[in-house]
Order: structure tokens, then C-alpha cells, then sequence
């Protein structure tokens, strides 16, 4: 195996990590509003306290999850130029509204805490639940175009519009992205949590569960019948075990093996897309000779190896702390766990 | 203004802006790691206290710089994508390895600080922070490899037939020898942008306590206002040695910048015509009428000064702009390469260069001139409270962060009109595929949220400084901690 196709792998890898660790987050921040909404709320203390509680399952390690992108923007960078450019000037504004929505998330979180105000909270609120729907289904629409090649010229330029990126199976892309992590992210509060809110996550999870399922399958199925090979079909139909499987977990009670589902549908559904690209790192729909691919996109067998040096040593020792700080923070937690006084205050205000 | 001339604002705009932020995490990450560590050293509770009421406006400024950092990695490939493809391959390693050496570093360890109070032992809990220093330290380092590799150009090659340079000697790029006097002339500026955050802030607190103790009949020193005087004068310290430390490696800066970009030497003092060895070329601390060199009137003049900033000898020969301008169109314009000819000629704008020099020099020299007179006047346990330390309170903290501001916008605006010193002009780095619409958009929603986010940010932290420090809390022992009580600091 060359380098290049060793990279390819490593960025599969980097957005597996990403979209199973952001994925959760996600998936929280999308249940905000509803775990910690009227319907499941007693009064206004309690939903501030549920909310809180939602926070805090992710709390110290959403920051580092979101590190999975950047290291892979980054990698794209180093490792295929030609991709990142391609890629990033020719999905501007998609990743221009991807920016700003994480933005608003990611200071949301950080600052929602910080007063008193219900107002305050509120707004912060919205922040973050639209700062993570909107990039999960972002990722699903970018993700699915680049998988089914997009209008690229002969210098590698990127020809559309926004509008070419909102094709039937961009959009498709978008939907299942938002309904897996709303799927993973409940799993991941079930299993984070304990009293009512948990039970409720995996009920939520049982019934978004099942319309993810669908939606993923219609999805990779119609990627394997335009483009694909024995290997992503092996991937797919083991996605659509793990995904079965985590369900039937989930409906067991068995949150571990749930979440493991999930993830693990995930990380599949990743590879089925990269398996389904290769060796293309960004087929062109114009023409084919005008596809980016793995060899014609990359950077120097130089570069490469350099790159290969620090990522082999270093990458262990990032997935063991932060292995670790999931260990830290491994107990549940519940209403009991948000001090009264804060909640209240916020109630009467 | 055509497609460049947006792509650069925009790129000025919200890099200007992210950097208000860093410097502030990187200097103050230490200072609270400091406070951290000496309650776990002497459980004195005002060192606990300090750690976290720092700490708190710690996190408020970190959050902006992070997700302010997150458009930077997303920008080159937007907005610059001829850029990204023609240094690709020497550019983007230092960015991918930044990113998994540092942030990840960063926001682990970030996350364990803010939510391991009473859940970690407390000297692992001290070790975050300065793991988390570490990594902005690391961050720094990779992202100045980066930015020295557009000054100046090692290990690397141009291949002809790619059309794009390549990468030979990862190690040169690493140890450049712009960087390797960039990198700590930049960290001593981080650490003078932190500490007189902390001095700019605690003196405020100092002062507001020992007004309401004397008004309530009470003693001063029994109250929180030594407790303020303290690190009002850590950050006078740290500001002092910081400043000592940017002026030193700024020296030998200028001497390196003088070498491999001349041009940018003679800009920042808008020097037209060269100065031959022996005569010594003079720098103006101030001028008036028009820098385009038809009639400067400098008002005040140090002989000899720019000769020795660029040479080390005050009569050390400088070269002057107009030779520097047909030197490089003789060597670039006339050798037939697309990227290197430039049409708007090889010298940057010079009132921009010569303004932000002494901006730079200026405020960074006002910061360390007030925390020698805080020192002074803190001297003996006195908690002096003077009307005007309101404004050396609210003043200085702005200071280092603009000094900051302006010497990058001096060192970028300085390299134009290259990209990359003597390989590519910014006029050939922009993206050909973006349209100017699509650059407007970004430009102005960026500019209209970074423009709101700083009013919340400033109030958010105002808010909290008038808060001041919690009273002390003894932080719960890991071992012996009831499984459901309520979770302190946390979301």
C-alpha cells in the first residue's frame, strides 16, 4: 500500500472519530429542547435542571471531540492539498453556515451558565440546538455529494452552486446524518444518565431509532447500486447489524451495547462512503479524467512519511487521555446532581 | 475592490480578531496554572480563590478564541485555494500536526480542569493547566512555522512540473531562522497580553475593596484587597520581564527581517532612499506630512537608531525603498513567472508599515511603563487607590493585545506584495472558483457576528470582574466524596 492510500485511510479514520464522538453531541444538543422540554418537564425548575443535566453528559469532552475535524481539516491539508482546496473554495457557503453554526454551539455551551437569565439561557439554547442540527445535516449533504461526485472542471476546479449540492441524494444525506446522531445521542444520554431522563432518552431512541434505520439503509443502498464494490457492501450490511443490533439493545436496556451500536453504524457507514469513493478523493461529474483522486491530489512521498512519522506516534497517546477523561467522567447523572438554588433562581426570575 | 483585495480583508478581519484572544489564553493560561499551583502547595484559600475568579475569565476568553480558531484551519481552502494547493504540501503538515499535538492537548485537558474540581486528585488537577499551557505553547509554535515559511522560505524546493513547492527538510521548516526568533518574541508578547489582563483586573478589585473598606470602617488588610494587590503585582511582574523579553528577541528580529526581507525594514520607517555604511540612518519616533517620501517632517529623530535596529551598528547601511523596488522588478518582474511578477509593483502600503511599527513599539512600551509605576506604588503592602489607577486598570489590559495586533499587522501587511517571500504573490493565492458574492457574504456575516460576540464577550467578562473572586470553598476530597451530591462548577 502506498502512502497516499495510507492517508486515505487515516482520513476515514479521523472522520469516524469525529462523526462518532461529535456525533453524540450532536444528538444532545438536538434533545436539548425536547428532554429538557414541556413535554417531559414537571415545571420550569425541573426542565432547567434537565437541561443542565443533558450539558453536563458532555460537558468535559465535547471540546476534544470537536478536534476530530479540525485534525482532519488539517490532515486534508498536509496530506491531499489538492482535495482541500478543491473541497473547501467549492462548498463555501455550506461551510461558511457549518462555521458559524459552531460557533454559536460551541459559545453556547461556554456561556449559557454564565447568568442567571432565563432570557440568556434561552437564547443560548436555540444556539445550541440549531448549532447542532444544522451542521449534522451539513456534513450529510457535503459528505454525500463528494462520495457522488460534483461538477469539477480540468484545473481541479470545483463549477456548481449551492443548489448542485441540494440533489435528492444530498438531502437524503443531511436527513439520515441528523436522524443517527439524534439516535446515537439519545443512546448516549440513556446511557449517561439515570432516572426518568434516562428511560425517556432510550424511548426517544427507540422511535427515531427506527426511522434512522430506514432512511440509512435507503441511503446506502442507493450509494452501492450507482458505485459500489464487494467491500462497501460488506460494510453496509454490517452497518444495518450494528444498527439492528444497537436498537435491540437499546430496547433490552442494554445501554452499552446500544451505544456500541450506534457507534459502530457510524464508523460503518464511514467506510462505506470511503470505500464507495476510492480511489477518487472527489470524483468529478463532469468528467472522469477530471476526478481528484488519491494519487493525483496528494502531496509528496516526503510530506507523507513525515506525516506518517508523527501521526503513528502521537495519535495513541491522544485516544488514550482522551480514553481517559471518559473514564473520569464515567458516573451518570441525574437531577439530583444540578444544585437546587441555581435552578430556582432561574425559574422566578 | 476585486477578488484579492476582499479575500485579504476578510482574512485581516477575522485573523485581527482571533488574535485579540490567544495571546490573553497563552499568558494567562500560565498565570492561573501559577495560582493553581501554589494553593496546592501552601492551601492558602487566596490562591484558590485567585485560580478560580481568573480562571472564570480565563474560560471567557478562551471560548472566542477557539471557535474563532476553528474558521482560521477552514479559511486557507475557502478563500485561498491556489494558495493551499501551490504550499500544500510544506504548509499543511505544521497545521494537521498543531491540531493533533495541540488542541487535542488543549481541549482535554481544558475540560478536565473546568469539571475536575472535588473528581481528580488536586495536584492532577493543578497538572491540567499547565498541560493546557503546554498546549497553546505547542499550538503556537507549529502555526509560527507556518507563518515563518512565508517570510522567509526553507527546505523546500519548487517543482516545475507539479508547479507547486515542495517539501525537502520538514526539520529546516521547524527550525527556520525567522522562527526561531518569531516563536519567543511572540510567547513573551502572549505572556505581556495576559499579565496585564490579570494586573489590569486585579487592580480594579483592589482598588473597589479598599475604597469599600475605608468607607465601612473597616480594616483594609483584613479584607480581599491584598489578596487583589498580590496579583496586581504578579501581572506588573510578569508584564515587566515579558516586556524585557519582547524588546531583546524584537532586536534580534529586526536584524533577521533586515537580512531576508529587507524591504519590510525600510518600510517601517518609510526609509526611500538607501543609506550607505558609515552615515548611520536615523529613526523618527514621530512624523508628520506624507510618508510617499515627497515631504516627511519627522518631529522627533534618533540618529542612527534605524541603522543599529537593522544592523546592530548605528552605522550600519540600510537600503532604501526605491533601490529595493528596481532590485526586486529587475529579479521578479522581469523573470517571466506568473507567480512572482507582481502589477502593483514590490512595496507594501508604507503608512501602514510605519504606523503599526511604532504602534507596536509604543503601547507595548506604555504597558511596561505602568506596571513599573503599579510596582512602585504597590511597594510595602500599600493598596493605593488613585483616580487614575481606574485607568491604568481599564487601559492597560487593551495595550499588549493591540501591541499584539499591530506588529502582525505590520509583519503580514509588510511581506506584501508576496504570499510567499520571492515563490508567490497574494494576487495569484486566491481562490479562482469563489465568487466575489460568496466572498462579500462571508466577509459581512463574519464581520457582523465577531462585531456582536464582542459586545457579549465584554460584557460577559465585565460582569464577572464585578462579581470579583468567590468566597472560599474548601474543594471536596475525591476519595471521600458523596456519590449524590451536587456537581460544583460545572455546566
Amino acid at each position: 500500500m502506498d502512502l497516499a492510500t495510507f492517508w486515505f485511510i487515516v482520513l476515514g479514520l479521523l472522520w469516524t472519530g469525529y462523526f462518532v464522538l461529535e456525533g453524540f453531541d450532536f444528538g444532545v444538543g438536538m434533545l436539548l429542547p425536547v428532554l429538557g422540554g414541556r413535554k417531559y418537564a414537571t415545571d420550569a425548575v425541573d426542565a432547567e435542571k434537565r437541561r443542565r443535566v443533558l450539558l453536563n453528559t458532555i460537558g468535559p469532552v465535547w471540546d476534544g471531540n470537536e478536534v476530530w475535524v479540525l485534525t482532519a481539516g488539517g490532515a486534508t491539508f498536509a496530506a491531499f492539498p489538492h482535495w482541500y482546496a478543491t473541497l473547501f473554495s467549492g462548498f463555501y457557503l455550506p461551510l461558511l453556515v457549518i462555521l458559524v453554526a459552531l460557533i454559536l454551539r460551541n459559545l453556547g455551551f461556554e456561556y449559557r451558565h454564565k447568568r442567571p437569565e432565563a432570557s440568556w439561557k434561552a437564547r443560548w439554547d436555540l444556539a445550541i440546538f440549531w448549532g447542532s442540527v444544522v451542521p449534522a445535516f451539513l456534513w450529510g449533504v457535503a459528505l454525500t455529494n463528494i462520495v457522488r461526485g460534483v461538477p469539477i472542471d480540468a484545473s481541479k476546479e470545483f463549477t456548481g452552486s449551492v443548489l448542485t449540492l441540494l440533489n435528492p441524494a444530498g438531502l437524503l444525506g443531511g436527513v439520515v446524518f441528523v436522524a443517527l446522531f439524534l439516535t446515537h445521542g439519545a443512546i448516549f444520554v440513556a446511557l449517561k444518565t439515570e432516572g426518568r431522563i434516562r428511560l425517556e432518552a432510550r424511548a426517544i431512541a427507540e422511535r427515531v431509532g427506527a426511522v434512522a434505520a430506514v432512511l440509512a439503509l435507503a441511503l446506502l443502498l442507493w450509494l452501492g447500486f450507482s458505485d459500489g464494490k464487494a467491500a462497501s457492501w460488506a460494510t453496509t450490511a454490517v452497518a444495518a447489524v450494528a444498527l439492528i443490533g444497537g436498537l435491540a439493545a437499546n430496547r433490552a436496556g442494554r445501554e452499552g451495547w446500544a451505544f456500541l451500536g450506534t457507534a459502530g453504524t457510524i464508523a460503518l457507514a464511514v467506510a462505506t462512503y470511503f470505500l464507495v469513493l476510492f480511489p477518487n478523493v472527489m470524483p468529478s461529474s463532469t468528467n472522469p479524467a477530471w476526478s481528484l483522486t488519491v494519487d493525483n491530489a496528494s502531496s509528496t512521498d516526503y510530506t507523507l512519511k513525515v506525516m506518517t512519522v508523527v501521526a503513528l506516534v502521537f495519535t495513541p497517546v491522544v485516544v488514550l487521555y482522551q480514553g481517559w477523561t471518559y473514564w473520569v467522567f464515567r458516573k451518570r447523572l441525574g437531577t439530583k446532581h444540578i444544585p437546587d438554588d441555581a435552578a430556582v433562581k432561574t425559574a422566578h426570575r | 475592490m476585486d477578488a484579492t483585495d476582499l479575500a485579504r480583508w476578510q482574512f485581516a478581519i477575522t485573523t485581527v480578531y482571533h488574535f485579540l484572544f490567544v495571546p490573553i489564553t497563552i499568558g494567562m493560561s500560565a498565570i492561573v496554572a501559577c495560582f493553581h499551583t501554589a494553593w496546592v502547595r501552601t492551601h492558602n484559600e487566596q490562591w484558590l480563590r485567585l485560580a478560580k475568579f481568573f480562571g472564570k475569565l480565563f474560560l471567557i476568553n478562551f471560548a472566542l478564541g477557539l471557535v474563532t480558531g476553528i474558521v482560521q484551519e477552514f479559511q486557507f481552502g475557502m478563500n485561498w485555494s491556489d494558495y493551499s494547493r501551490f504550499v500544500g504540501d510544506i504548509f499543511g503538515a505544521p497545521l494537521a500536526i498543531e491540531a493533533l499535538l495541540a488542541f487535542f492537548l488543549e481541549s482535554t485537558f481544558l475540560g478536565l480542569w473546568i469539571f475536575g474540581w472535588g473528581r481528580i486528585p488536586e495536584k492532577l488537577h493543578a497538572a491540567t493547566m499547565w498541560i493546557v499551557h503546554i498546549g497553546t505553547i505547542l499550538s503556537a509554535y507549529f502555526i509560527l512555522s507556518a507563518n515563518s515559511f512565508m517570510q522567509h522560505p526553507v527546505g523546500y524546493t519548487y517543482n516545475r512540473a507539479t508547479g507547486r513547492a515542495e517539501l525537502t527538510d520538514f526539520l529546516a521548516v521547524l527550525t527556520n531562522k525567522v522562527q526561531l526568533v518569531t516563536f519567543p518574541h511572540v510567547i513573551f508578547a502572549a505572556y505581556m497580553a495576559g499579565a496585564a489582563v490579570v494586573m489590569g483586573v486585579a487592580l480594579w478589585c483592589m482598588r473597589r475593596e479598599t475604597l469599600r473598606a475605608e468607607g465601612a470602617g473597616e480594616d483594609v488588610a483584613l479584607g480581599d484587597a491584598p489578596m487583589y494587590r498580590r496579583a496586581a503585582r504578579i501581572g506588573a511582574v510578569v508584564t515587566l520581564v515579558a516586556a524585557l523579553g519582547v524588546s531583546l528577541t524584537g532586536d534580534v528580529q529586526g536584524k533577521i527581517m533586515t537580512e531576508v526581507q529587507p524591504m519590510k525594514m525600510a518600510a517601517a520607517e518609510a526609509l526611500y532612499e538607501s543609506v550607505p555604511a558609515g552615515v548611520g540612518a536615523p529613526f523618527s519616533v514621530l512624523s508628520v506630512g506624507s510618508l510617499d517620501g515627497s515631504h516627511a517632517n519627522d518631529i522627533i529623530e534618533v540618529p542612527g537608531l534605524l541603522s543599529f535596529l537593522a544592523t546592530g551598528n548605528f552605522g550600519g547601511a540600510v537600503d532604501g525603498i526605491n533601490d529595493l523596488k528596481a532590485l526586486y522588478a529587475d529579479t521578479y518582474g522581469a523573470s517571466g513567472n506568473p507567480l512572482v511578477a507582481s502589477a502593483t509593483g514590490y512595496a507594501p502600503n508604507i503608512p501602514t508599515t510605519y504606523w503599526t511599527f511604532r504602534l507596536m513599539i509604543g503601547l507595548g512600551m506604555a504597558a511596561a511603563a505602568i506596571s513599573l509605576v503599579v510596582l512602585w506604588l504597590t511597594r510595602k503592602d500599600r493598596t493605593p487607590t488613585h483616580r487614575w489607577l481606574l485607568w491604568a486598570a481599564v487601559l492597560t489590559p487593551f495595550l499588549p493585545i493591540l501591541a499584539n495586533s499591530f506588529g502582525w499587522i505590520f509583519t503580514e501587511t509588510g511581506r506584501q506584495p508576496w504570499l510567499v517571500f520571492g515563490l508567490m504573490t497574494t494576487a495569484t493565492g486566491v481562490s479562482p472558483g469563489v465568487s466575489i458574492g460568496e466572498v462579500i457574504t462571508s466577509m459581512t456575516v463574519f464581520t457582523l457576528l465577531y462585531g456582536a460576540l464582542a459586545v457579549v464577550e465584554v460584557k460577559l467578562f465585565l460582569y464577572y470582574v464585578r462579581k470579583g473572586a468567590e468566597p472560599f470553598e474548601p474543594p471536596q476530597d475525591p476519595a471521600d466524596r458523596d456519590e449524590d451530591a451536587p456537581l460544583a462548577f460545572a455546566y
